[in-house]
């Protein structure tokens, strides 16, 4: 009888302990649906949306984050369903193409979901969409790098090398040509390398054919930076005084911080934004703060005394 | 191949016995043609540093298509083959981070094969895939450009493989960048290559056995002529081809991603066509592609010097002037 009172009690504090420890662990499931690595720059999305994801689970006990990664937008609705399912209270997304996953998106958003959506927006991008934006700025990608060579070398002659022929692009061009504005800045020629390594040391090669003297390279983005230093070098040219890239690559930054002459600073358009949204969603939950509204990341210059900010050794990107 | 379409394609190859050198000689006149634009569109495109450049970065399609000659004349087409080349390089390089051999010379040594073997085993999958499983050649690497593409993927994380060792860098690095007697290493692979395959196919039995097995696979067999053996042979050649490419572009940038060699299949398959090989099987001319692939690279390089054509059209007028170079062959051995 003793015994079993004993149990009894010993269950009872249990339960009770139980309670009390579900009132300090408030449950909430985050579902996050991410584009597959593909290239470069969504291999970087993962691993933050992993790495993130981790630091917060730990941070959070009762939170729980699910990261599901699509290789194009129908299966990426499909994904975006079965998180549904798995009961979420909030997604963070970044589409691989916004505008055929909005009814998707509304879907979700529709059963009183939290959403945040990451650098991709659809042509209507308003709170009937989703409760948080936070962007990428394309535009000011190319400002920064066009603002930087105004400064540092502003009668320079410039070869862009450009991306894929998409808005995206055209926004970097449009935000360069804002930023050299008013200088003594002289563009030579502007050719789509493809975001490609390949593509661009071709691109470089025939420039440097072309053009008995550059001073300045502005290719946009760390992957073709890799073409353009070999093309730069194989030729033995030392006319360019400096190629200025942009994302924020491991191999670039590393570049910056050991003060690479040739690449004295990068432009971000970092993969980590996604840890951006995540976080925000999290702080909407745990900290109770508003994060509802629009969060413009900026093209942040890495120089080489910040470059250690922007260092992430282990990550594929 | 129905018997009536055999008795046509009998018929036209007897007319075209005579023509064989015009036709031969067309894909050079095409380049010649093109030379000229070139000349008339930069002065700088002439020079000996700007063509030296278009044909050393043309090695890799070169190389890549003189195998592809070999599976287009047996009948067979390889979608595969850029997908393999992400792979077979992205391989190279993990194994020479991996510190397996100390000495950098040997561990180097050791890469070039493992590169040819990994190469040859991924044209052997493709060839048994084929000829053992009985898939439509189109299908069937259609299917392993999917895996060796995911695998590259997979290995990469999405992100980039790059060559760690400076000190192997720095001994491979005259694999794409040195000189031989004053060429340019990559120009003397190329040439190397196609003489080596130029051999192979006008020369030997086993050419004669693509060519005929392209032509006519029934009547090939009926004459006792191992028809699956030539045609998987034909693409471990493929294979060997494609390690050889790879052996070349891993020194260039030091590294693969997951869009290294994205659509090269694409460009490889047009320079053989351009070259003079008919797609449809039975008659191989392998100077003739690496030719094509120099017409394809030299396109892109006039584009780029010419100060007058919009970044936006480059696509239209290359695919313009593949087709005009197509027509000035044509009318060539029509005029014949």
């Amino acid at each position: 009888m003793r015994k079993k009172l004993l149990g009894l009690t010993v269950a009872a504090m249990a339960l009770v302990a139980g309670v009390v420890h579900a009132q300090e662990e408030k449950k909430v499931t985050i579902g996050v649906s991410i584009p597959a690595a593909d290239h470069g720059w969504t291999s970087g999305v993962v691993f933050h949306a992993e790495r993130v994801a981790k630091l917060l689970m730990e941070r959070n006990p009762g939170l729980n984050v699910i990261v599901k990664t699509s290789p194009d937008p129908a299966s990426q609705a499909n994904a975006v369903q079965d998180l549904e399912t798995q009961g979420i209270d909030a997604l963070v997304i970044l589409p691989t193409d916004p505008d055929p996953l909005v009814n998707a998106i509304k879907e979700v958003k529709g059963k009183g979901t939290f959403v945040a959506l990451v650098d991709r927006a659809p042509s209507t991008n308003d709170n009937s969409v989703r409760d948080l934006y936070v962007a990428g700025n394309n535009f000011a990608l190319g400002q920064t790098a066009g603002e930087y060579i105004k400064t540092t070398t502003p009668e320079a002659e410039v070869v862009v090398i450009r991306g894929l022929p998409i808005p995206i692009d055209q926004e970097r061009q449009d935000g360069f040509d804002k930023g050299v504005e008013g200088s003594g800045v002289k563009i030579l020629d502007r050719q789509y390398g493809n975001w490609n390594r390949d593509d661009a040391f071709k691109v470089m090669q025939d420039y440097l054919t072309k053009y008995q003297k550059i001073d300045v390279v502005w290719c946009q983005d760390d992957d073709m930076a890799v073409g353009v230093l070999q093309a730069i070098e194989q030729a033995g040219r030392t006319d360019i005084q400096y190629v200025i890239a942009g994302a924020g690559s491991k191999e670039m930054i590393k570049k910056v911080m050991d003060g690479d002459k040739m690449i004295p600073v990068d432009v971000l358009y970092p993969p980590a934004m996604v840890g951006t949204a995540l976080e925000m969603t999290v702080a909407n939950f745990y900290g109770q703060v508003p994060v509802r509204g629009v969060y413009t990341i900026d093209a942040t210059l890495v120089t080489k005394e910040n470059a250690k900010d922007f260092y992430f050794p282990d990550s594929p990107f | 191949m129905t018997a009536g379409e055999d008795a046509v394609e009998t018929k036209s190859r007897g007319r075209s016995w005579r023509d064989i050198d015009l036709r031969a000689v067309a894909p050079f006149a095409a380049l010649a043609l093109l030379l000229i634009v070139g000349a008339l569109v930069n002065p700088n495109f002439i020079g000996i540093n700007n063509l030296a450049n278009v044909a050393t970065r043309s090695a890799f399609i070169a190389i890549i298509a003189v195998g592809a000659t070999f599976v287009i004349s047996s009948g067979d087409l390889d979608l595969s083959v850029g997908s393999m080349v992400a792979f077979v390089a992205s391989i190279m390089i993990i194994f020479m981070n991996s510190g397996a051999i100390a000495d950098p010379g040997l561990m180097l040594a050791a890469a070039v094969v493992l590169t040819m073997v990994i190469g040859g085993a991924c044209g052997l999958a493709n060839g048994l895939i084929t000829t053992v499983g009985r898939i439509e050649p189109f299908i069937a690497t259609l299917g392993t450009m999917g895996i060796y593409r995911g695998l590259t993927t997979w290995l990469s994380q999405g992100g980039a493989i790059t060559l760690r060792e400076p000190e192997l860098q720095a001994l491979y690095r005259p694999a794409y960048f040195g000189y031989i007697l004053g060429v340019p290493v990559p120009i003397v692979v190329i040439l190397a290559v196609t003489a080596v395959a130029a051999f192979i196919l006008y020369r030997t039995r086993y050419g004669r056995h693509v060519v005929a097995v392209g032509s006519n696979s029934d009547v090939a067999r009926y004459s006792g002529i191992p028809v699956n053996r030539v045609r998987t042979i034909a693409f471990v050649i493929q294979g060997l081809c494609v390690a050889i490419a790879v052996l070349l572009y891993v020194p260039r940038l030091g590294s693969t991603s997951a869009t290294t060699g994205i659509l090269w299949e694409l460009q490889a398959i047009t320079a053989v066509v351009v070259g003079g090989t008919a797609l449809k099987g039975g008659a191989g001319r392998v100077w003739g592609t690496i030719c094509g692939a120099f017409i394809l690279e030299l396109v892109g390089n006039i584009m780029l010097l010419s100060n007058f054509i919009s970044e936006y059209l480059i696509g239209a007028i290359q695919g313009a002037i593949i087709i005009i170079a197509m027509l000035v062959q044509r009318s060539l051995v029509r005029k014949s």
